[in-house]
């Protein structure tokens, strides 16, 4: 079956770093799920082309266009890979609003590998402090290696330390996808679509009433 | 096919003057709109219900009972009535009241409401809305087909031997409708019961009506109430009209750019794409509101927003002339096509039709007891043991 990756990136600027790593990682989750044996679809979503849908969004209550396209991908995504400039010390309200306007549960139990850039290291810890929460709470499995990149990073070619981390986060999401025997995940919720396409009879939603169900 | 109108009782400052109404002028106008409504020959008027600025649709009953009083024909209808934080029991007396008073003219579209913090303020958890609809609707439907009720259930306080008064009109109670944007289980809710559902297909693509109406139809014949293209579906709508479509569009636009909801957001051309928003000549309105058919089938009633954003009531019974004006082709255009099976929405003379002629509902308490009853003998047990003590 081939595994469908998602890999959102949120630069801002053309050309952006941030699309830089993305395509990076992208093609190192290509190649890592390649050599496992198994066929990839790696599909890009950029959100700078998506801002005045997301604006709309947050407004109307409803996706339109492109916007709606992407977030079905994602929501259909086997991985995702996630890529943020750091705007004031956390990720950039573009990135966190696509993320703001996505069906809850769309992620629950979803690998993803984050990445953020910066023109600093010292913004590098963005990733264990805003990007991981945030992940954790849209119950998505992050794996252990983020990456970040400052611009200087770009340049140095010294053991090509941020390929070895691309590499390794590749590695690890390869290993995820590729985890037939993983624990088996949390019961998923419902999503919409699927209430349209079985709904739950009334005679459940009755008893539910009057049981202890959050629906 | 009805058509009329429903409104949310916004007060919105008018964006081209600065001047917010008062809350007495928003009332007031309400029901000049009502009247107006019934005066152009429209067939539904149905407003509310918030309980929180800057609305001025909180207790809809007084509202519609008034608007009864000055009107004759039109039939009077929530939107919505809030089934989660509204005691089913009151509900229950409310419009069996106004169904005495109003001579049968009203029904009802339950909702569940979107304002988080009005679920607190009156005791209830919004995590619970859907469980509160079902289990909210479920007794009051009891409440009005049953004399002497018994019940127990999660949200509300035990009910025996309980009788809802007055008893429903000619022993028919009010038809309901079933308001849900997206919620599934609520075209569910409306299917099963075999009542109608109501879309109110405004601010929202047409998609999201397409895929609720059908759900509900599905399951309306699932249920055994008739064939799908048999249910009773409602659809709201959203217009502007003027004789040009271009000064339609010109005089709308900065009511569309500040209105609360969507205003500030898309542009007006984008949300006319989207969404069931039709902003031009009458004749526009017209063509827009017959073609809704091509993704809910024929339908049964269509509802359109036309006082909100701030508009002043003078555009506002403009609206409604020119509404009026179309009004007959509108009802030539909907007829056009429509299979003789296909029923009307309920009304108080047809349900009680089917149910086999007016019966009077009144229960007459009788006591039959010789002057004991359980609580004077609870009451008794307490006192004999207090002084034992």
């Amino acid at each position: 079956m081939t595994q469908r990756i998602v890999v959102v990136s949120a630069g801002l600027s053309v050309p952006s770093s941030t699309k830089l790593l993305a395509d990076k990682l992208g093609d190192a989750v290509e190649r890592a799920v390649v050599a496992r044996g198994r066929e990839v679809d790696v599909q890009h979503v950029e959100l700078r082309p998506l801002a005045h849908q997301l604006a709309d969004h947050l407004l109307t209550g409803f996706a339109t266009g492109e916007l709606a396209n992407a977030l079905d991908l994602v929501k259909a995504a086997d991985a995702l890979v996630v890529v943020t400039p750091v705007f004031s010390a956390s990720y950039s309200g573009l990135f966190k609003t696509f993320f703001d306007v996505l069906e809850p549960g769309a992620l629950d139990g979803t690998p993803v590998v984050i990445a953020a850039t910066a023109g600093t290291a010292r913004h590098s810890l963005v990733l264990d402090h805003a990007l991981r929460p945030l992940f954790a709470y849209l119950r998505a499995v992050v794996v252990p290696t983020g990456v970040f990149a400052a611009s200087e990073d770009f340049g140095a070619s010294d053991d090509g330390s941020l390929d070895k981390r691309v590499q390794r986060a590749a590695g690890e999401l390869a290993v995820l996808l590729g985890g037939a025997t993983a624990a088996a995940p949390a019961p998923a919720r419902r999503s919409v679509a699927d209430e349209f396409a079985a709904p739950t009879p009334f005679e459940q939603l009755l008893r539910e009433a009057g049981g202890s169900s959050v629906r | 096919m009805q058509i009329g109108i429903f409104t949310v009782g916004d007060v919105t400052t008018d964006p081209t003057t600065g001047r917010t109404p008062t809350e007495y002028e928003r009332i007031k106008a309400t029901v000049e709109i009502a009247k107006k409504a019934e005066e152009v020959g429209l067939d539904v008027f149905a407003t509310g219900e918030h309980h929180n600025p800057p609305f001025i649709a909180s207790n809809p009953t007084a509202t519609l009972a008034y608007i009864g009083a000055q009107t004759e024909n039109i039939i009077l209808s929530t939107a919505t009535t809030l089934i989660t934080t509204t005691d089913p029991v009151l509900i229950a007396e409310d419009y069996a009241k106004i169904q005495h008073l109003t001579d049968g003219r009203v029904d009802l579209m339950m909702g569940r409401g979107n304002t988080g913090p009005v679920y607190p303020w009156f005791g209830k958890d919004i995590r619970q809305g859907i469980n509160l609809a079902i289990e909210n609707y479920a007794l009051l439907r009891r409440l009005w087909t049953e004399d002497v009720v018994d019940w127990e259930g999660r949200f509300r306080t035990p009910l025996q031997g309980y009788t809802s008064t007055p008893r429903p009109l000619d022993g028919v109670a009010p038809f309901v409708w079933h308001g849900s944007i997206r919620s599934p289980e609520i075209a569910e809710q409306a299917a099963y019961y075999g009542d109608g559902y109501f879309h109110n297909h405004i601010f929202w693509p047409a998609s999201h009506a397409a895929q609720m109406v059908n759900l509900y139809r599905e399951r309306f014949e699932h249920y055994g109430h008739g064939r799908a293209d048999q249910a009773i579906v409602g659809l709201g709508g959203q217009i502007f009209m003027n004789r040009s479509s271009q000064e339609a569009v010109r005089r709308f636009r900065p009511y569309f750019d500040n209105a609360p909801v969507y205003g500030h957001g898309p542009s007006l051309e984008e949300f006319t794409e989207h969404t069931p928003l039709t902003v031009g000549s009458p004749q526009q309105v017209l063509e827009r509101t017959l073609s809704f058919r091509e993704y809910a089938g024929h339908y049964q009633r269509q509802l359109f927003l036309v006082d909100h954003a701030g508009l002043p009531l003078k555009t506002v019974l403009e609206q409604l002339d020119l509404l009026g004006e179309i009004l007959p082709e509108m009802r030539k255009g909907f007829a056009e096509g429509r299979p003789a099976d296909i029923p009307d929405a309920p009304t108080h003379a047809s349900l009680v039709a089917a149910a086999g002629g007016a019966k009077d509902g009144t229960v007459h308490a009788e006591d039959t007891m010789t002057g004991t009853t359980d609580r004077d003998a609870e009451t008794e047990a307490v006192l004999v043991e207090g002084a034992e003590a």
